[in-house]
């Protein structure tokens, strides 16, 4: 690296490259020589790696405590949480209808082949309710906000960072983890149970409308069935795992992208990883809520 | 067309009085220090020119003495402040009282040049009432008022650096910092923006600290002056104008390598400054 610092600017400053000579440059260090440095050992690089994981945890820990933590003093920016959940919200409820209908119509394909080997096709219904209630609506929404959200919120904010746009807000007076941070995280907040909520209904009504044309069952038969097999822990569960999904999706957004280094190819890769480490946490955390879900369940609810 | 009647930003302040003040700053980052204990001062009214190759920290400086990024040493204290201590809430006040021009202009791509230039005070909670026209009135003093509707991204190069320095100027801060005003840009174009700094400094009185790796835009703020009451740039100095003085400052290696005045620089024989020279 060192070599690189002090060569670099020697060729660019006098048109021609000579290994053997370091001339007078801006970082030219007098005395110092250009060394290869040692090969790093095995050790060093997992110590390196494991103090870098440490470090983004915190960071990223910091940033969504932060986040929140803004909402209990001024400004608040009520528009621009508006203007988020708007585009979270409002942009996002095209591809969650739309799934919505079709996962729920292809579970009771599913589920009712089966039921159909036992006679039970009426159970179709208590089956699809349950699992998109509980599961499939909050996952699945997560999921697809996360793809379009969380990467469009880190390829915005490391935009803003590589252009010095984060610096100028800063210049101004401005602090970015309220204007930038806080609104989208408390917009996905906001919009994500919203989304769940609606791609459940909508998952339903496809599941209905598949049971009518491939079980032949009566429409209000499974209406009927599908909402009395719902408890109160059901919705509970499938309404805090959406809560939380959207917290999610949104800090790593923002965390990425404010992360953002290394330009334009940076904010290509914080898009990258904001959706890969949105999905993964969403994915991850989806199994210690339902087992922290069912458990409250039998022992509250 | 007259010079807009924006109020001086300088009133409270007094004549020779260090505004900006760096003590032995340091500065690095993983590849090494960058500043290795840099002090210098500006006093009020006066332009200092940061000189130095890319990457001699002239940036550096100019985020440091805007509390945009702290030193791992040293002292830096401006307007009476000491920024180099200060919290990040603190500094978000701070702030306030300095403007800030980017190299690139650094202007929000998704909002109108009319609500770039009113962002600091919108923020500051004003009506529309107010912020309109003293955002026509910085415009009309870069000359941009018909732009006012337009987004940054239909903006030239050098229309984009005038609408940042209007943005800097919208609340009359006392000091403000230029980030290579004339970095990528036309000949033309670069006199255009230095004749604004002019004009910003004769005019109001600002205390500005210029960074570039282009002497002779240092030269030009030195050897130049508006005249309000003939509306011209001239090589005279118009009687009865308070003058405000231009030093230069040359990085190297991290350190202060020349500080001094225009005749300064031009008489001296080192040949790391006649390179700059040339």
């Amino acid at each position: 690296m060192r070599l690189t610092l002090l060569v670099s600017p020697v060729t660019l400053f006098l048109g021609a490259y000579d290994e053997n000579q370091v001339a007078e440059t801006p970082l030219q260090v007098s005395h110092q020589h250009a060394v290869a440095p040692d090969t790093p050992s095995v050790v060093d690089v997992l110590q390196d790696i494991a103090k870098q994981t440490v470090l983004k945890i915190q960071d990223y820990s910091k940033l969504s405590f932060r986040a929140l933590a803004n909402l209990s003093v001024r400004p608040r920016y009520v528009q621009d949480i508006l203007d988020q959940m708007d585009d979270i919200g409002v942009g996002s409820l095209p591809i969650v209808l739309l799934s919505g209908f079709f996962i729920g119509a292809v579970m009771v394909l599913q589920t009712g082949s089966q039921f159909e080997r036992f006679g039970q096709t009426s159970l179709t219904g208590d089956v699809v309710s349950l699992a998109l209630v509980r599961e499939l609506g909050p996952s699945i929404t997560g999921l697809l906000v996360a793809g379009r959200c969380s990467s469009g919120i880190a390829s915005e904010l490391g935009s803003m960072l590589v252009t010095e746009q984060v610096d100028a807000m800063r210049a101004m007076g401005t602090d970015p983890s309220r204007k930038l941070v806080t609104p989208r995280v408390v917009a996905s907040l906001m919009t994500v149970p919203l989304l769940t909520t609606i791609s459940v209904f909508v998952g339903l009504l496809g599941g209905m409308v598949s049971s009518v044309f491939s079980l032949r069952l009566n429409a209000f038969t499974f209406w009927q069935r599908a909402v009395a097999a719902l408890e109160f822990s059901d919705l509970m569960q499938g309404f805090s795992k959406s809560i939380i999904f959207g917290f999610i999706l949104a800090t790593v957004g923002c965390y990425q992208g404010l992360s953002v280094r290394g330009g334009t190819q940076g904010v290509g890769r914080a898009t990258t990883q904001a959706v890969v480490v949105s999905s993964i946490l969403i994915i991850v955390s989806d199994t210690f809520l339902t087992k922290l879900a069912l458990y409250l369940a039998e022992k509250v609810f | 067309m007259d010079p807009s009647p924006i109020p001086s930003p300088v009133s409270s302040l007094t004549d020779g009085e260090p505004v900006i003040e760096f003590s032995d700053v340091h500065i690095g980052f993983t590849d090494g220090d960058i500043l290795r204990g840099v002090s210098f001062s500006a006093q009020s009214r006066e332009t200092l020119v940061l000189l130095g190759e890319t990457g001699t920290g002239k940036t550096l400086t100019l985020k440091m003495a805007a509390g945009l990024l702290c030193p791992d040493r040293g002292q830096i204290d401006v307007l009476g402040n000491r920024v180099s201590s200060m919290r990040e809430h603190d500094l978000l006040a701070f702030r306030r009282k300095v403007g800030f021009v980017f190299q690139e202009g650094a202007l929000f791509d998704s909002l109108t040049v009319g609500d770039n230039v009113a962002y600091r005070l919108t923020e500051d909670g004003l009506s529309q009432d107010e912020i309109v026209p003293r955002v026509e009135e910085v415009l009309r003093f870069v000359e941009l008022e018909h732009t006012m509707d337009l987004l940054p991204s239909e903006l030239s190069g050098g229309m984009r650096r005038r609408v940042s320095i209007a943005r800097a100027l919208v609340n009359h801060p006392p000091i403000v910092l230029y980030d290579s005003p004339t970095a990528g840009l036309d000949p033309i174009t670069s006199q255009t923006i230095i004749t604004l700094i002019l004009r910003l400094r004769d005019v109001y009185g600002v205390t500005s600290l210029l960074a570039t790796h282009r002497l002779q835009d240092g030269f030009a703020l030195a050897n130049f002056r508006f005249d309000p009451k003939s509306r011209r740039v001239s090589r005279e100095s118009p009687s009865g104008t308070n003058l405000a003085p231009t030093r230069f400052l040359v990085l190297r290696d991290g350190r202060v390598y020349f500080e001094g005045s225009p005749d300064e620089i031009l008489a001296s024989k080192d040949p790391y400054l006649q390179r700059f020279l040339i």
